[in-house]
Parts: structure tokens; sequence; C-alpha cells
């Protein structure tokens, strides 16, 4: 019973996460300016990195947990070095 | 198929309850991002993702792999510091380059400066 319960609990995550990244995917696509399109992006990544600790839970495995780990790690920079270069139009000075 | 770690019934309800509302946090995050009106409002609604739906999850998972291997996990802990330390950071350095570009170029109208604000950034 219990066990049927969590299944479904965590298949309704999984859908409502996977709602979250097609809005950010949306937001993407349509954002009005670049700045929108970097946040969509930001809110993407943080979306992808909890639908994989879900799928971590799901399966009882720790090798998602390193995937989204990484994600996280990578997200931060792409994000930091995206909002640098709208600031000032290149990376690397 | 049913795929599903084998968790007595209370630890189940814990992590269901913790991993649902982490989920429908993070679902209303993004639909803020997608139907606030300008960049500066849709700036604040992606925290409600990367705070609470991060944590609870987070939260879950812990609960989860502790239970399964009759041992304390805490390895989860190291993506909500990670999270939680660099979501401000990039957030205001997002919002410093938009206002940056919108006060140089002919960008939409830019919030009022408030009065605290002493940098000719």
């Amino acid at each position: 019973m219990s066990a049927i319960l969590l299944a479904w609990a965590l298949t309704l995550a999984q859908i409502m996460l996977g709602l979250s990244m097609i809005c950010a995917t949306v937001r993407v696509v349509i954002g009005p300016r670049a700045q929108d399109r970097v946040l969509g992006l930001d809110s993407l990544y943080v979306n992808a990195m909890l639908m994989l600790l879900v799928f971590g839970i799901q399966t009882g495995r720790t090798l998602y947990f390193e995937a989204a780990l990484i994600i996280a790690l990578l997200g931060f920079t792409s994000t930091l070095a995206l909002a640098k270069f709208l600031m000032r139009g290149e990376v690397i000075e | 198929m049913i795929l599903v770690p084998d968790l007595p019934a209370w630890a189940a309800a814990v992590v269901a309850i913790l991993v649902l509302a982490g989920a429908a946090m993070t679902l209303i995050g993004s639909i803020g991002l997608l139907r606030m009106k300008t960049f500066y409002n849709r700036l604040h609604p992606p925290t409600l993702g990367s705070s609470a739906g991060t944590l609870l999850i987070v939260v879950g998972s812990m609960v989860c792999f502790s239970v399964l291997r009759t041992r304390p996990s805490v390895h989860e802990v190291l993506i909500a510091v990670f999270v939680t330390l660099t979501t401000p950071v990039t957030f205001m350095l997002l919002g410093r380059a938009a206002l940056y570009r919108d006060r140089t170029g002919d960008g939409e109208e830019v919030p009022p400066s408030s009065t605290m604000e002493n940098d000719a950034s």
C-alpha cells in the first residue's frame, strides 16, 4: 500500500518538475531580451537537477546524485559567465 | 512495473510528502517565471524552486537513503549548501547586468533607484 502511494507521489512529482521545465523552456524561447533567456536557462538547470534527484530516490541508486551535483556546479558557472557577458560584452578580459 | 525503493510505511509517507511539496514549490516558481510582466519581477519567482524546492527534495532524498542503508546518508547536503550559496550570487549579478543594460541602452523602464544605492553602476 505504502509502496504504491510512494510510486504515485514520485511520478506526480516528476510530472510537476517536467511541467516546470517546460515553463522555463518557453521563457527561454519567447524571452523578449537576452537576460530573460539567461534567467530561463538558470531555472531550467535547477529543475533538471531536482528531476535527477527524484530519479535517484525512485531507483535507489547514488548514480543520479553525482549527475545532479555536476549539473549544479556547471550551471552556476555557465550562468555566471553569461551574466558577465551581458555586463561587459566579453567573458575573459 | 513499479519502480520504487523498499521503504517502511512511515518513511514512505515522509518521503512522498517532502518530494511532492518540493515539486509543487518548483512548479509554482516556474509558472511565476512565465507569467510575470517585467524582467525585474521575473527575477524573483525562480528562487522559490532553488531555495524551498531544492531543500525539500534534498531532505526527502536524505531520509530515503538513510532508511534504505540503515546508516546516516548526508552527502545530499552538498547540493543543498552549494545551491543555497550560489543562487543569490548569480541572481544579483544577472540583475546588475540587466540594470546596466537598461540604463545605458534603450531598454525597458528601470525600477527607481533606492537611497541606499551609492555606487555608480
